[in-house]
């Protein structure tokens, strides 16, 4: 057996790998939680640190505590006006950056994003027809019509893109430029709803356009909590094709994948992510693109990693900008998003290994 | 290794990019496990015709079978489990590992639990073609003939009963050249494959092959044991290429002639030419020749 001494030690190597990739998971968790503890002393400021965790634990353990007590107090103010968005940040942060690792598996191309295919313009657009002419699709109006025209509007730039992959090849950078050309169209319907509304719907339009967990409830959670996680778990369970797909079409094929009913597929999936998140908090950009890089860089490109660990590194990005926006100067997060991303975007393209990624 | 033997049929085969025609009617069965090399010009349908048994490319007219099977009603996934394809490049937009490069070679076979299986079957191909010692490193880290070696390491770790390599030793070194053609033709005795290769090299091919298809103007020209296809009038018709073909070993060598050098300048030695009015020339005046054979004159020399 001594043949088989090398191939264990390589099969060794390969998990060992892994554990270091599961590492930067970690930490991304950890992160998450600080940024929790941090978020929840800032609502409540007669607590510190530690019994904010405390009081949260007890919280999701059940525990009541005697009414009227600091505790109580604390765990209300905690549990009703931080939480939320919270956990909107959480979820959106790794949905957002889910679909973009998922975008740019699918595109072969490291700048796609939701947004740089015109899905969350798409979004957006139909959320805003919503909000200031009041035109829905279903009968129903407010927050449920919204959810419906963004997911309407999402489908827009998917249906072109179907549509013309299947009168002509379409390669990952022709996709890139459809979206480009498509989320301008929006971007300036956009406006034009903008400039024609009145100055309270402006301001609203406006901030939710920018990006903004301000206004996220409770009741928002679950459809975004739902949608993220069957969404991701759908993500996860095709990392192998997606890596395959990074072969290119033609070689992905020779390797048993149905590329055209693949990319469809995913595409569709992708846009329901985007618009469950976009239709609550705006349409935030930059993570969709720093965080998979980010990863990236860090473990490399097996969509196996890059997926999930993607995920709990944008969840954390998200929540730490919104507490600097909370905090700071209680800007839009889609505002500190841009701040921040743009140039931590910039940072990683410079420190990129040579080689990595065809910029089209 | 007996049993089951493979065998691909190509009837009236019809391709073109668009308006322009590139494979006109290609008629071509290949029986039973061997390696086959395919040859002809650039651009004149190779690839193409490699993409057309791969359901890269649906040809517009005929009919390609493997074991019997019409390509066209076989899922991409069935036909992965069969036919396995080394390209000529890769796309590394996202490079992973060469492990991980060469470990997508399993996605037809590997399920979830396969994993380690499935390493154990890309480091004996890695040891096969002597590239263990890459396995850590990043594909878009290689030199071409690494990243060569590793992309064919994932086509045979597919373990198919077809193996299309397009050009699989260009960046290959001599040494290696010959290693590699010479492991195809193992593998396709030890395992029963068949092995189709597209070449430039025509006698690394003529050396190892046991068969040839010689393609010219969309059409299959000559086929056969590399003695039948590789003759000078052949070769003449199809490359335009003068040649003396010599048997070396049992198999037909081909060296290459050039008129407008051969002919005019022959190496008497060190430094004296004969040039091609017999007049024996110094090494100057061969350089100056040489020049204008070339159709450039030589700077600072006038006539
Ligand atoms: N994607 C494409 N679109 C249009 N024409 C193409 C395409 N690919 C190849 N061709 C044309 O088809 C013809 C055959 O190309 P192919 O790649 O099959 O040639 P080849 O025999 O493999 O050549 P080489 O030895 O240079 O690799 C060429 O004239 C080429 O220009
Ligand atoms: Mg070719």
């Amino acid at each position: 057996m001594s043949e088989n001494l090398h191939s264990d030690s390589l099969v060794e190597r390969y998990h060992h790998l892994t554990m270091r990739k599961l590492l930067v998971l970690v930490v991304s968790v950890i992160g998450v939680i600080i940024v929790v503890g941090l978020f929840s002393v800032s609502a409540y400021d007669n607590i510190s640190l530690m019994e904010a965790y405390r009081i949260i634990w007890d919280h999701i353990m059940g525990v009541e505590y005697e009414p009227r007590t600091t505790e109580w107090w604390a765990d209300r103010f905690i549990w009703n006006t931080v939480m939320p968005r919270i956990v909107a940040a959480i979820v959106a942060g790794a949905s957002l950056a889910a679909a973009g690792a998922l975008m740019q598996a699918l595109m072969n191309n490291p700048l796609a994003d939701p947004y740089s295919t015109g899905i969350s313009s798409g979004a957006c657009f139909g959320a805003i027809v919503a909000l200031v002419l009041g035109l829905t699709i279903t009968s129903t109006s407010g927050q449920s019509g919204m959810i419906v025209n963004a997911f309407v509007g999402a489908m827009i730039p998917v249906g072109v893109v179907i549509l013309i992959s299947k009168r002509m090849p379409l390669s990952p950078a022709a996709l890139i430029l459809v979206g480009t050309a498509l989320s301008y169209f929006f971007s300036s319907m956009v406006t034009y709803l903008l400039v024609i509304t009145d100055a309270d719907t402006l301001q609203n339009a406006y901030i939710w356009q920018v990006g903004t967990l301000d206004t996220i409830v409770w009741s928002s959670i679950p459809m975004m909590v739902v949608v993220t996680a069957v969404g991701s778990a759908f993500v996860m369970l095709l990392t192998r094709q997606l890596n395959v797909l990074s072969l290119g079409d033609a070689n992905a094929k020779t390797l048993g994948l149905d590329v055209e009913k693949f990319r469809v597929v995913c595409l569709i999936v992708m846009a329901i992510m985007t618009a469950s998140i976009v239709c609550f908090t705006g349409t935030i950009g930059f993570l969709g693109l720093v965080a998979p890089h980010l990863v990236r860089i860090l473990v490399g490109s097996d969509n196996k990693f890059v997926v999930p660990i993607s995920m709990a590194v944008g969840s954390f990005i998200l929540v730490l900008a919104d507490y600097i926006a909370m905090t700071i100067s209680d800007v839009p997060v889609g505002v500190v998003m841009s701040i921040i991303g743009s140039p931590i975007f910039f940072l990683l393209i410079l420190w990129q290994k040579k080689g990595y990624g065809t910029v089209y | 290794m007996s049993g089951s033997t493979i065998r691909i049929d190509i009837e009236g085969v019809e391709f073109g990019y668009s308006a322009n025609p590139v494979l006109k009617n290609i008629n071509l069965s290949v029986n039973g496990p061997q390696l086959l090399s395919i040859i002809g010009p650039n651009g004149v349908g190779k690839s193409t015709l490699i993409h057309c048994i791969n359901k890269i490319l649906s040809p517009t007219k005929g009919v390609v079978y493997i074991d019997g099977q019409d390509v066209a009603s076989t899922t991409l996934k069935e036909l992965a489990k069969k036919v396995g394809y080394v390209p000529y490049a890769s796309s590394d937009a996202f490079p992973l590992s060469v492990v991980d490069t060469v470990l997508m070679g399993r996605h037809p076979h590997s399920n979830w639990k396969s994993l380690d299986h499935d390493l154990d079957v890309v480091y004996e191909t890695l040891r096969l073609i002597n590239i263990e010692h890459l396995a850590m490193r990043s594909f878009d880290e290689l030199s071409a003939g690494q990243h060569q070696k590793v992309m064919l390491a994932r086509g045979l770790v597919q373990e198919p009963k077809v193996l299309l390599l397009d050009e699989p030793t260009s960046n290959l070194d001599i040494k290696h050249q010959m290693e590699v053609t010479r492991i195809m033709r193992d593998l396709s005795q030890e395992k029963g494959i068949l092995v189709i290769m597209i070449s430039h090299d025509l006698n690394i091919a003529a050396k190892y092959s046991d068969h040839m298809i010689m393609l010219y103007d969309g059409g299959v020209y000559a086929a056969g044991t590399p003695e039948e296809v590789l003759t000078a009038e052949n070769i003449k018709t199809v490359y335009g290429v003068e040649s003396d073909v010599i048997m070396s070993h049992g198999r037909p060598h081909i060296i290459m002639l050039d008129p407008l050098f051969d002919d005019n300048i022959k190496p008497l030695d060190d430094d004296v030419y004969v040039s091609s009015d017999n007049r024996v020339v110094d090494r100057m005046e061969r350089d100056t020749i040489v020049r204008n054979v070339l159709k450039e004159p030589a700077r600072g020399v006038t006539d």
